[in-house]
């Protein structure tokens, strides 16, 4: 980046506006998801089972076990468990 | 929005755990990650909100995998090109796409001119706080001179010339950086 008029910059400033706030939150509170998220990975870990049911369909096996939607703890199993 | 800690300086932090180096971490990316999906990919509301979380999710569980600390903002921005992609592959297997399509999805234009957008932002943020506001709230944000002077407390007719200010205060700031700076420093 090399010129710095002041209308470029006005327009660079522009460019970014914020992204929602309930996105921004979500992840920010990955860490204080993680020990909800710990316990469903220790579960999967054990249970082959549960395992098999969290890979075909994340979402349907959380739910089946009574685990609260929490959009932060999702996003990261479908990371660990290549799941949709 | 104030920056104190280097990017590297930041991911440090987070590796140790640090909840609130990492809220700085998504505070400080978020409307870049946010940009590039919506702009560079034209991605919808929902898409880009499953790639948003998944870039943060994915930078999450793989900060140990990142080799240079510093690097974690082409890192990030090269994570959401390829979750927007893959988005948009997802996509065309009911609406059949070109893959040189897909690639040529993001233009390279609006990548670069985010990349200088984030510049902008960064710079803007080691600004005093009272310009930080008003430029993030008139540009940024699309406030009305009525809007940011009750938030801020200042006349409405005193707002245009503030933004004037700022600006040629953020333009020095930028230039003074770039003379300072050698052109492959990423702060």
């Amino acid at each position: 980046m090399t010129a710095f008029d002041e209308e470029r910059l006005a327009r660079l400033i522009r460019a970014l506006p914020p992204a929602p706030e309930a996105w921004v939150r979500a992840a920010q509170e990955l860490p204080l998801a993680k020990a909800g998220l710990d316990e469903i990975v220790a579960r999967a870990e054990a249970d082959a089972h549960f395992r098999a049911r969290l890979v075909a369909d994340l979402e349907a096996a959380l739910e089946a076990e009574g685990y609260e939607r929490d959009p932060a703890v999702i996003e990261v199993l479908k990371v660990r468990f290549k799941s949709k | 929005m104030a920056q104190t800690l280097s990017d590297s300086e930041l991911v440090a932090r987070c590796r140790s755990g640090d909840q609130q180096a990492w809220a700085e971490l998504v505070d400080r990316f978020s409307r870049y990650v946010y940009a590039i999906s919506v702009q560079a990919f034209r991605l919808s509301d929902a898409d880009a909100e499953d790639v948003f979380q998944e870039v943060f999710a994915r930078a999450y569980e793989h900060l140990d995998a990142l080799r240079d600390d510093a690097a974690v903002r082409p890192w990030l921005a090269q994570l959401t090109r390829r979750l927007c992609i893959d988005r948009l592959r997802a996509t065309s297997r009911e609406r059949p796409t070109a893959d040189e399509e897909l690639e040529l999805a993001g233009s390279e234009e609006t990548l670069t001119m985010l990349e200088d957008a984030l510049t902008v932002h960064e710079a803007l943020a080691a600004t005093p706080e009272h310009c930080r506001e008003v430029l993030d709230r008139f540009f940024a944000r699309d406030e009305s001179y009525r809007t940011i002077g009750e938030a801020l407390d200042l006349p409405a007719g005193t707002i245009a010339s503030r933004i004037s200010r700022c600006l040629s205060r953020l333009r020095d700031f930028l230039e003074g950086r770039t003379q300072a700076d050698p052109p492959s420093s990423t702060r």
